[in-house]
């Protein structure tokens, strides 16, 4: 199968589905003749003209609020946020209006739209520039929120999102806009609330999102060299989140470590944890372990900002000490 | 009164459309009085000339955002007195299944996207009604109706840039009733209001918000305007508030007097203008207006005793309508 980056399987899902549906158009900052300073669109406005790849002033609460009209009145706009660390600036028009609108309106409104953004730390960008928000637009009610791992959920994802009749949150890492994965020519969608088990096992799960998918993948390599096998799996989107895989992966392995880019307080990973506890209690050998970003502003030093995020050594020497029973009485 | 060359069956229905928002008003008012509704509401009476002027010059499929002072638009808009109570009462017959209540009422029938309960809040949703209205290369025309205290709200400034950039089809349309919340609003707005939107090269006036016909007659100069591409427009609607900032605030004399109050009522009601201008002009008798009084009165009294004795949601509604096309976002198979 052919490979191509984490970038071009996001504009080929974009392009895909702007030709089939003319009220799809995207719309932020330097996205037309620019492309977006990751140059994830190049080529775009070329084929679609700047009446539908619009480029807006730098002025997110504006272009967002516009874009929830506009779903709300007969089109899909795909929402290029430059970085996720904006998302504190359309939280009212993302979480006050488009989330609740087909609520409030008794399910006869909804606001079909995709807010395309980002997360990730260690690309020495510092603290306004690194985040991974994805917990909070997760826990707001009305919200889907897909974290593509590869290239291949990146487009299938994408498309999916935009298909959706509802708002939703896609977050690309930053780091991997030009990592290739295989990724068919033929048309396909993944389902949202579809995990993916992209290692199977038997001795513990790592659960993980994003390029935290990649980190659990590492940590797995390392663990089957001592004899341990990991399963690994990545959930895709955490709302809706597939719950019926994970569970099934801790009852069969009866330990699990979640791992995922955002803060670790009150993050994705205490509520997968939390359900993990809920639900398959009496199947684990061992407490359900979070594994999130520290519970610091991204530093900018390089020194400082590795230390800040999980790496598939810190989660494989946490799958030993699982393993090995040590931390079963753990505080 | 502003003239205008508007038919005698257009100066009725304008009339008698604020009397219903008052008549709805004040009835919703009692409810509140009498504890039998759930929560608060923000009147709008006194603005009458504001909602019915503006609406009556659009047509269905022109659209309107609205705010948490919203009946005022959603009857001028074409809504219908059993669903608004029913919808304020929590009821499942109201617009919104008794979702929204009172601040997100909406009537997408009607064209009215919703109240919004965020001051400032429908900017951006107005801006992007007229967006798509541009894009489909439709003439429909997007009024988004907003308060004096609102225009403190970045958001629009932000909105007005993309839609004098882009030439879109909406009309900002400002009510100004003097106070924000519980504030003068000359203790929040520093210079002009319709200056802000000069700044952006959209075309702005300040008209007499009490003048029904004034209101009319310029709006359905901008709406076909801004149908041929003209757009946008910005409106400053000097108007007032007769109650409070929610029917709750009461003893309002620290922030404002009686005697400015009484004042309004008295001297610039428009419902008492525009009725004493049809007698004079002999577009109606006064026993013809006060039977079409009579008879609005009674439409709201059916409607508010439908609405009291009309069913509350099934339990089961609590989480549908999370999510478009799925019934119930908490059942297992989605949680």
């Amino acid at each position: 199968m052919r490979e191509i980056t984490l970038s071009q399987a996001v504009n080929e899902a974009l392009a895909e589905e702007m030709r089939r549906d003319d009220t799809v158009f995207i719309i932020g900052e330097d996205v037309a003749e620019a492309g977006t300073p990751f140059k994830v669109l190049s080529g775009l406005v070329e084929e679609f003209g700047t009446g539908r790849v619009v480029d807006t002033p730098i002025a997110e609460p504006g272009f967002m609020g516009l874009a929830v009209g506009a779903a709300m009145t007969g089109t899909r706009p795909v929402v290029d946020l430059m970085f996720g660390d904006f998302l504190y600036l359309i939280m009212d028009q993302l979480c006050n209006q488009a989330a609740k609108t087909h609520y409030m309106s008794g399910g006869k409104m909804r606001a079909p739209l995709v807010v395309r953004t980002n997360l990730g730390a260690t690309r020495r960008s510092a603290a306004q520039h690194s985040q991974s928000l994805h917990a909070l637009v997760a826990h707001i009610p009305g919200l889907k929120v897909a974290l593509p791992s590869s290239a291949y959920e990146a487009k299938g994802l994408m498309k999916t999102a935009i298909r959706d009749n509802n708002p939703v949150v896609i977050f690309e890492d930053k780091l991997m806009y030009n990592d290739k994965a295989p990724v068919p020519e033929e048309e396909f969608l993944i389902p949202f609330g579809e995990a993916n088990i992209k290692r199977p096992g038997t001795d513990i799960t790592l659960i993980g999102t994003s390029s935290m998918v990649q980190v659990c993948e590492k940590a797995a390599e390392i663990l089957s060299c001592e004899g341990i096998e990991a399963e690994v799996i990545d959930p895709r989107t955490i709302v809706p989140l597939d719950e019926a895989t994970l569970l099934a992966s801790a009852k069969k392995t009866s330990r699990v470590i979640v791992v995922d880019e955002g803060h670790q307080s009150y993050g994705v990973t205490g509520e997968i944890a939390s359900r993990i506890n809920e639900k398959a209690f009496y199947h684990l050998d061992a407490p359900v372990l979070r594994m999130g970003a520290m519970d610091v502003p991204v530093p900018f030093s390089p020194a400082l900002e590795d230390l800040t995020v999980p790496t598939p050594e810190a989660v494989a020497e946490a799958a030993r000490r699982l393993m090995s029973g040590e931390m079963i009485h753990a505080a | 009164m502003a003239q205008t060359k508007t038919n005698t069956e257009d100066y009725l229905r304008m009339y008698a459309q604020m009397v219903r928002i008052r008549t709805f008003e004040d009835t919703a008012n009692q409810l509140y009085l009498s504890a039998k509704m759930p929560g608060l509401t923000h009147m709008y009476s006194g603005e009458e000339a504001v909602a019915v002027g503006i609406c009556e010059a659009l047509t269905t499929t022109d659209r309107i955002t609205s705010t948490h002072r919203g009946h005022g638009h959603c009857v001028a808009k074409g809504a219908a007195f059993k669903e608004m109570f029913c919808e304020l009462l929590g009821k499942e017959e109201g617009y919104c299944r008794g979702k929204g209540g009172s601040m997100h009422i909406a009537d997408q029938f009607n064209g009215n996207l919703g109240a919004n309960a965020i001051v400032g809040g429908s900017m951006g949703i107005a801006t992007g009604s007229a967006f798509t209205a541009k894009m489909q290369g439709r003439d429909d025309v997007t009024v988004c109706f907003f308060g004096d205290g609102a225009t403190a709200q970045g958001l629009l400034y932000e909105v007005m840039n993309m839609a004098a950039l882009w030439k879109l089809p909406v009309i900002y349309a400002c009510e100004n009733n003097g106070y924000s919340e519980y504030t003068a609003t000359a203790e929040i707005a520093a210079g002009s209001i319709t200056a802000r939107a000069e700044a952006f090269g959209i075309e702005a006036h300040q008209v007499d918000g009490q003048d029904v016909l004034a209101v009319n007659t310029l709006t359905q100069d901008l709406v076909a305007r801004a149908r041929k591409g003209e757009g946008p427009f910005f409106l400053e609607l000097m108007t007032y508030r007769y109650h409070g900032h929610h029917v709750g605030d009461i003893n309002r004399e620290y922030y404002r007097s009686k005697d400015e109050e009484r004042d309004w009522k008295d001297n610039r009601d428009p419902i008492v203008k525009f009725r004493g201008w049809l007698v004079d002009q002999g577009v109606a008798s006064e026993a013809e207006i006060e039977a079409m009084n009579a008879e609005i009165k009674q439409d709201a009294a059916e409607a508010v005793e439908y609405a009291l004795n009309a069913r509350y949601p099934a339990e089961s509604e609590v989480d549908m309508h999370v999510y478009a096309d799925i019934e119930h976002a908490l059942a297992p198979h989605t949680a």
